[in-house]
């Protein structure tokens, strides 16, 4: 075997221009290749460090109608949905991959919330436990926040985002000013912030509205208590809990997801029994507008947005594949033109007692030889490549190791694919015919 | 016992006809012989050479080689024969270009299956037994036709085979260089190695110890009438003693034949 791709070496760079040219279709094709990874695995990883390689690993678990988020400001709540009690928090706080788990209540566009005369519009209500701002990242910045008791005692107290209190207090102090949410006083006792580290870096467009979407004009958060004080009923919360690694964030969603569905009281099937009308109307209903809850990681967005560049980069590696292929081409005609050279060689070489399979191990390793040099060739610019257009491009790049790899190994298999039928010649060739062959 | 050939038949197809090469061929070699198979071109001695050389089957007839049936070998056990059995020296050299001498002598070696550390040792005593130990690393482009011939002779009988097959050892060679090759090859018959030699020149075969003519596919033991192309009775080998006048009958049927 040594000895094999030894005597190959020796062929190919006996004949070092028509080796090199042969290769070009193998190397053009794994630069490409190359290249086009790596540039979608540094978009991937930019996109993944943007979103949730923050440390922050969250994953919201909201109460769904449909496809949306269920406002409570325009739907009323289905008799079906339940307030989550403690003992699921404890549930799910139990689930191995969740490391904390708050539960909350929102509304998105909140009517009547004013300061002094001024409506607030565009700023989300956040009723919150006392895991929330910890889960979510935040830290006080100015004053205090909610106190144990604060959490408990129906006080009324606010704390706002910094985007708020530039916005609406406009460079005055905001501490200690009153809000009016549904006619009620709520203090300003502090003002949040996402730690420094958690802010996600935003390049594109559409990483802006992945982070923006929810809240543009910030956030107000008051303890999840008062909720009943503002809109007369505990409405049920979503959810919102931080995984212990990036990579578990998906299966601690679905986990906790399927938990909070339990508290989903399903009516289709007793109203049935009781009431056959009632209950055909009702599951009419229900299907048209399920509410659950289902988890909506980062991950799964960040995923979402990948596979929009992710299919025309798909496209554009059927492409190089093509390559490929006309590249393997090009080695099994050098192949044959050498197989058809060497025939007293081969000839030669059985009058000796070189067996079919040596002759046959010995141009399939010739050929795989071949285009694993082209292969590593091609991964070398390939990479070099990839930088170019990084740099023109402005993107990142990120090298795989595993594609280098399989690079590789694929071109190897090209080599040992279209090397098979000048090889199956060259074993069986009639000694006596190959010697004699001039 | 080397070889015995007893009544061997070759026909080659063109077409749908078949055409005989062969006829009847019955001959045998034994150990520490020097055989010369004279005949002119088209006589059927390169095939009778491939059969010989284990590396063709007859049509008709019986082939045993040291024993073993020839035509009842698979591939693998030709290859072994081939490889174990028999040297063979070519009209051509057939070195490897861009091996060593020294690697073109271990190619056989190779192939049996022998560790590298004594494939060397015994590719480098061949090449000393044919005087070309100062040229172990020289390239075949580097050497002389001579010193070719005689890296060829090195790896032909570098795993001691029963028999050294050649095949106009001389042919490409000036009359030096092939003198020197015949000087070696009578010294190797002489430590016991059995020779058969292919070859169309009277003065190379002469050198052997026993001259057989083929001509039109059939084999002449001894001395050769071309009028009547008939064989002579039984004779006596032809031994270097009485070979003058069997050459120039030869030679006038080579001339025939190419007229």
């Amino acid at each position: 075997m040594f000895e094999n791709i030894r005597l190959s070496l020796q062929g190919i760079l006996s004949h070092k221009i028509r080796s090199f040219l042969t290769m070009l279709g193998i190397i053009i094709g794994i630069a490409a290749i190359i290249a086009i990874v790596s540039i979608i695995e540094g978009t991937k990883e930019t996109i993944k460090k943007n979103l949730i390689g923050a440390g922050n690993n969250t994953v919201q678990i909201r109460l769904m109608q449909g496809d949306y988020p269920i406002q409570f400001n325009y739907t009323p709540v289905p008799d079906t949905v339940r307030v989550i009690s403690k003992e699921y928090k404890e549930r799910i706080k139990n689930i191995p991959e969740v490391k904390r788990c708050s539960l909350y209540r929102m509304r998105e566009y909140t009517e009547n919330f004013f300061y002094r005369n001024k409506m607030l519009e565009g700023i989300a209500l956040l009723g919150i436990d006392e895991d929330y701002l910890e889960a979510e990242g935040y830290e006080v910045s100015k004053g205090a926040g909610f106190s144990e008791k604060q959490y408990k005692d129906f006080s009324k107290v606010a704390l706002i985002e910094e985007s708020v209190a530039r916005s609406v207090f406009d460079g005055e102090e905001p501490i200690g000013k009153i809000l009016d949410i549904a006619g009620e006083p709520f203090t300003v006792i502090g003002v949040v912030a996402k730690r420094s580290g958690f802010e996600p870096v935003i390049n594109t467009v559409d990483e802006y509205y992945t982070f923006n979407s929810a809240n543009q004009g910030g956030k107000v958060f008051i303890p999840t208590e008062d909720w009943s004080i503002c809109f007369q009923y505990d409405e049920p919360q979503h959810c919102i809990i931080q995984a212990t690694d990036t990579d578990s964030m998906t299966t601690a969603g679905k986990k906790a997801a399927d938990i909070l569905n339990e508290n989903i009281r399903s009516v289709s099937a007793p109203q049935q029994e009781e009431n056959e009308e009632g209950a055909e109307e009702a599951s009419m209903d229900l299907s048209l507008t399920k509410v659950e809850y289902k988890s909506e990681s980062l991950l799964e967005q960040a995923k979402a947005m990948q596979d929009l560049s992710q299919s025309t980069n798909q496209m554009l590696i059927w492409i190089a594949s093509i390559s490929l292929l006309v590249g393997g081409i090009g080695v099994m005609n050098i192949m044959l033109v050498s197989v058809t050279e060497r025939t007293r060689e081969i000839g030669l070489k059985k009058a000796l007692g070189a067996r079919r399979r040596r002759i046959l191990a010995q141009f399939l390793t010739e050929a795989s030889v071949l285009t694993s040099i082209g292969g590593l060739i091609g991964v070398l610019s390939g990479i070099g490549l990839a930088h170019v257009v990084a740099n023109i491009a402005e993107v990142p790049v990120a090298i795989s190791t595993s594609a280098i790899v399989i690079s590789v190994v694929f071109s190897m298999g090209v080599g040992i694919v279209f090397g098979l039928i000048p090889s199956i010649k060259a074993a069986n060739l009639n000694p006596i015919d190959a010697l004699r062959y001039e | 016992m080397v070889f015995d050939l007893n009544g061997i038949f070759k026909d080659y197809m063109q077409g749908k006809d078949a055409v005989p090469v062969l006829k009847d061929i019955t001959m045998s070699v034994d150990e520490g012989e020097y055989v010369a198979i004279m005949g002119p071109s088209g006589s059927g001695k390169s095939t009778l050479m491939n059969i010989i050389g284990c590396l063709d089957k007859q049509t008709k007839g019986v082939f045993v080689f040291d024993g073993t049936d020839i035509m009842h070998c698979t591939d693998k056990q030709l290859s072994e024969i081939r490889n174990e059995k028999i040297g063979f020296v070519f009209q051509n050299f057939n070195l490897l270009p861009r091996q060593s001498a020294l690697e073109n002598v271990e190619l056989p070696l190779l192939y049996a299956g022998v560790s590298k550390k004594q494939r060397r040792e015994r590719a480098a005593e061949a090449l000393k037994r044919v005087g070309l130990e100062d040229r172990m690393d020289f390239k075949p482009t580097q050497l002389s036709g001579g010193q070719k011939q005689r890296v060829a002779i090195a790896r032909a009988i570098v795993n001691k085979p029963r028999l050294l097959l050649a095949d106009e050892p001389t042919g490409a060679l000036d009359t030096k260089s092939g003198d020197q090759v015949m000087e070696l090859f009578r010294e190797l018959n002489e430590e016991g190695v059995t020779i058969v030699m292919i070859t169309h020149e009277p003065d190379i075969a002469k050198c052997a110890k026993r001259i057989m003519y083929i001509r039109d596919g059939q084999l002449y033991t001894g001395a050769f009438n071309t009028r009547t192309g008939s064989t002579q009775p039984p004779a006596p080998a032809p031994q270097a003693a009485n070979p003058q006048s069997e050459n120039a009958a030869q030679q006038n049927t080579v001339q025939e034949e190419n007229a």
